[in-house]
């Protein structure tokens, strides 16, 4: 039955390079409607989009290269990209390039480079070489093991500071151990954990710009004009977007540039007042379209290692969205995490495509594990 | 890594477990969007009204757009008060991060004076915020292009190109005319509570003195609205909507600048005033007070040093002499003295009496003496007025009596203001036993009422309600209310005012009138007549009476010579008259301070400006073909 299922001749174009179809249309509808609000965004910029377009062939071409890749390669790659990644981190710690009030670049002469953005797809990889070495559900001692590997490069990302991408790791990493089946008790300690935590973070490891985002987000009406206009400025933007929006171009918000960091990190603010709630909802099914497709992958990988990378590439995928609207929509901290495939620019459009490579390299090339 | 430990696994065990994550992590992300999703739907739709208000309140702005002041004519049409671009160096304080570094570097850019600096400040105390603050005025192009090419160093600094009032005649209006200045903390107050506050939203400049004054209404206009669509910078990026304002009527007034410039050169080096009146309607062709400024200076704000000169000046230029000048009227009321006795039977034209130049009453030590050390002989009522004989009128005032002076001489307007169409204005004083009583708490004296009979003791008067008296002489009792106001410009038509009219002084012996407006003739026309030698040969014949005002008494026995008397201590020289003399077309005064004697200093004026009125409009039934009644 398998055989004739994975038949030469039967497998489709799609499968022999390696590409999940339904993946691929997804990420590119994506992409188009980035491409259309960075337009908006960006005050009509031709430059803005070909350098967006460049950006996106380039992260294509990652993904593409990467779904070719073995998926047991990468099971072997694991520990040497994390220990390659914690080195990095370490060294940018030390001999980091500062910008942006932040110490999160090396220079390696010809170009700089964010070592945090391979910890995105190092530390789900590690942790779910780390969890399936052993069998399911994890006993107590590995689930301990997992959140050290976890834990390290969270804290050297966080010291960056850059709270927004710690927070993406250490979700990446908990989503491992959950998809791999950690016990509900665990969990429930775990949050104790945690929210004994928060003090500790607040007083040692935040710096004062995180407190006051902190704070702002608490009560953004209490500095109208300082630090709470960000989110004072996109609110107005989605809410005077109404149901159907004030039309593509037509956003006065983003126009006339009222509203900051309109084709970054404020993208949604322009897509919701442009496009309202009607658009909302469409984009949101897009990207669940993505996550269910992702899923799907995850379920039907067929090794324990596939499923928990792949679970864990995609709900990431999710936390980032949802983080996104989230604190532009003010029901969530300013962090500092782009929309993904929409937003403008950064290394992390490279990052996250590689990790839909591996998706689809888990998708497509099933059959190579089952021999 | 040894492979047998995935040969020993529960696959499908594992499978299941990880099957069932997944659907718990997707019911996870079902709830985590439903609170996206809802938050969402509260913002875009709960409350999408309060945030679309929000975000129109970002972009749109409302700003009032100051209408165009109205135009000023003469009655010839020569504009009198123009509207100029000119470029305003603007500061809004509320914009720029450090004003003290900015002015420091703005008054080396363009050389402000420490004094434009100095008044910046003053005036940033009082204005409305966002408002934007004159720093310099009156922006040469070259100031302009330099300001340009650094206009980005200066956020909340720009040069705005505005309509300013200027005034081509400069001085020669100026005390008629008036001007605008800047709207000051008084005006504003006043605006307040006239509820015209909005109306001057967008408005500089107010009348503040003058015509620019009193017809600020007119002038003034209705205040328009631009809305209009702003970044976050603040910046104008496209109007939404546009009521244009209205602008202010056009207005043409009685004034005839030509002849006022006459009249001005004519003036040069005397302090004093003159007036010209058409007596069929009261229009007021001429009104000029000398010495006179530039109004000008203060549209852009005069500088305090050019103020105080003018303030400090022992010559007032500010006074408006011949509406706030108050002058014994002299002899030049003695006309209407004369008629005020005929009418009250008093005297009749045959009453004579022998003048030997000293007035003198029973049982008072005291004389009256005439202005002729050896009198003038037998004078009636007609010679007294050519001759200007003092001693008739000291004896028919001691006749009439002060009550029946004072009654009809505030008919014919003394003592009460003209109701001319401006602000500053004099009602000078017809004296009477209820005012010595009430303002100087005295009762009133024969003595008093003696000096009367001449224009001096308590009487005094401005040109301009004298040479309104003389209109009602003129017109025979029809009284007219002097006015500058002509009318307006619509459409290029010009629509005419109606003359505001009084209830005339109607007389129980009407042909009184023409024995005083005889006699007048004869003073100027007839042998002994006061005014005969200023105007010897004119193509015209007019009537008049000379005046020549005590301004200081001189003591018994006392020879007046002009020479030996202090400069402020000389006679006001006094003179009405009008012309021609049988269909009166002008009505003149002339007061000049301290210059002598009327008939030789102030009626050979007066002559000059009819010379000149009548050879603009020519009038060939009253030319010099006319015979001359001796």
């Amino acid at each position: 039955m398998q055989k004739t299922k994975l038949d030469p001749n039967k497998r489709s174009i799609w499968q022999k390079i390696h590409i999940d179809l339904p993946l691929l249309l997804g990420l590119l509808t994506l992409m188009g409607v980035g491409l259309f609000v960075i337009y908006s965004a960006g005050g009509q910029d031709w430059d803005l989009i070909k350098r967006q377009l460049i950006r996106l062939t380039l992260a294509l071409g990652v993904m593409f290269v990467v779904a070719q890749i073995p998926p047991l390669a990468y099971r072997r790659l694991s520990v040497h990209f994390y220990v390659v990644g914690i080195l990095m981190l370490v060294a940018v710690l030390a001999i980091g390039t500062v910008g942006k009030g932040a110490q999160r670049w090396l220079d390696l002469g010809f170009m700089r480079f964010q070592p945090s953005e391979i910890m995105k797809l190092a530390v789900p990889m590690m942790m779910a070489w780390y969890i399936s070495r052993f069998n399911l559900p994890p006993r107590l001692l590995h689930i301990v093991g997992g959140f050290l590997l976890l834990v390290v490069p969270t804290l050297l990302i966080a010291k960056q500071p850059d709270l927004g991408t710690s927070l993406l790791i250490a979700s990446a990493g908990l989503f491992v151990l959950f998809l791999a089946g950690m016990s509900w008790k665990l969990i429930g300690s775990v949050a104790v954990l945690a929210s004994a935590f928060a003090p500790v973070m607040w007083f040692f490891l935040m710096k004062d710009y995180q407190k006051q985002r902190v704070l702002t987000f608490l009560n953004p009406e209490s500095d109208p004009l300082g630090s709470g206009y960000h989110i004072i400025q996109s609110k107005i933007a989605i809410g005077s977007g109404g149901f159907s929006g004030k039309g593509w171009l037509h956003g006065t918000q983003s126009q006339l540039e009222f509203l900051p960091e309109r084709h970054t990190d404020f993208i949604f603010a322009v897509f919701s007042e442009e496009f309202g709630f009607t658009g909302i909802l469409l984009l949101l099914a897009l990207y669940c379209f993505i996550i269910v497709r992702g899923m799907i992958i995850a379920m039907r990988a067929q090794d324990a290692y596939s499923k928990l990378l792949a679970g864990s590439l995609t709900l990431t995928f999710f936390v980032y969205v949802f983080v996104n609207m989230g604190m532009v929509s003010g029901i969530l901290p300013v962090v500092g995490v782009p929309l993904p495939l929409v937003s403008y620019g950064g290394t992390s459009m490279v990052t996250l495509l590689a990790g839909f490579g591996m998706l689809m390299a888990i998708g497509t090339q099933r059959r190579l594990l089952s021999r | 890594m040894p492979p047998k430990r995935i040969t020993i696994r529960d696959h499908s065990a594992e499978a299941n477990l990880f099957a069932r994550r997944t659907v718990i992590t997707l019911l996870g992300i079902v709830g985590l969007l439903c609170i996206l999703i809802s938050n969402l739907y509260y913002l875009q739709v709960t409350r999408f009204q309060d945030y679309q208000t929000r975000s129109n309140g970002n972009r749109i702005k409302v700003l009032p757009v100051a209408p165009n002041r109205g135009l000023i004519y003469d009655r010839n049409g020569e504009l009198l008060a123009e509207n100029r671009p000119s470029f305003t160096l603007e500061v809004i304080p509320e914009q720029v991060d450090d004003l003290d570094n900015t002015l420091l570097e703005l008054a080396e850019l363009l050389a402000i004076s420490e004094e434009d600096i100095e008044d910046f400040r003053q005036e940033l105390k009082s204005q409305r915020r966002f408002k934007p603050v004159a720093l310099k005025t009156r922006l040469s192009h070259e100031e302009v292009a330099k300001f340009s090419a650094n206009q980005h160093r200066y956020p909340g600094v720009s040069v705005e190109a505005r309509l300013t009032r200027h005034y081509p005649y400069a001085d020669t209006l100026t005390h008629m005319l008036g001007y605008v200045a800047k709207i000051n903390k008084k005006d504003l107050q006043k605006l307040v509570e006239a509820g015209q506050e909005d109306n001057y939203a967008a408005t500089y400049n107010i009348g503040k003195q003058g015509v620019e004054k009193f017809h600020e209404d007119r002038l003034h206009g209705q205040v328009g609205y631009q809305e209009v669509e702003v970044n976050n910078q603040g910046r104008i990026i496209r109007t939404l909507e546009f009521q244009p304002p209205i602008p202010g009527e056009d207005i043409v007034l009685n004034i005839d600048v030509k002849l006022q410039k006459v009249i001005q050169d004519l003036m040069a080096g005397y302090r004093g005033s003159v007036v010209v009146i058409d007596p069929n309607n009261g229009a007021v062709l001429a009104l000029y007070s000398n010495p006179s400024y530039d109004p000008n200076l203060f549209v852009h704000g005069i500088s305090s040093k050019d103020y105080r000169k003018l303030l400090q000046s022992p010559d007032r230029p500010l006074i408006n002499r011949a509406t706030q000048g108050q002058y014994p009227p002299a002899s030049t009321v003695k006309p209407h003295l004369a008629l005020l006795g005929l009418e009250e039977e008093v005297i009749t034209p045959q009453t004579k009496m022998f003048d030997r130049g000293v007035y003198q009453l029973k049982n008072v030590e005291r004389p009256w003496r005439d202005w002729k050390k050896w009198g003038h002989g037998w004078v009636d009522v007609t010679k007294s007025i050519e001759v200007s004989c003092d001693t008739f009128f000291y004896d028919l005032a001691y006749r009439l009596g002060i009550d029946r002076i004072s009654d009809m001489m505030v008919k014919f307007g003394f003592g009460d203001y003209t109701g001319i169409d401006l602000y500053e204005e004099s009602d000078g004083n017809m004296p009477s036993r209820g005012w010595k009583r009430a303002k100087h708490n005295q009762p009133w004296y024969i003595g008093d009422t003696i000096s009367v009979g001449i224009g001096q003791s308590y009487w005094t008067t401005t040109p301009l309600q004298l040479a309104k008296s003389v209109t009602v002489l003129v017109n025979q009792g029809t009284r007219y209310v002097p006015q500058l106001l002509r009318g307006r410009y619509v459409d290029g038509q010009m629509q005419l005012n109606e003359p505001r009219e009084l209830a005339p002084l109607v007389l129980k012996h009407p042909e009184n009138w023409d024995v005083v407006m005889d006699a007048m003739y004869g003073t100027v026309n007839r042998q002994h007549g006061t005014a005969r030698k200023a105007f010897r040969n004119t193509k015209y014949i007019s009537a008049g009476k000379t005046g020549t005002a005590q301004v200081i008494s001189i003591a018994d026995g006392e020879e007046y010579d002009a020479e030996k008397i202090a400069e402020h201590h000389r006679d006001n020289a006094m003179y009405i008259g009008y012309a021609p003399y049988d269909d009166p077309q002008i009505v003149i005064t002339v007061a000049m301070e301290n210059a002598g004697g009327g008939s030789s200093q102030a009626a050979p004026i007066a002559r000059q400006i009819m010379d000149y009125f009548f050879t603009i409009h020519p009038l060939e039934s009253y030319a010099e073909n006319q015979v001359r009644p001796e």
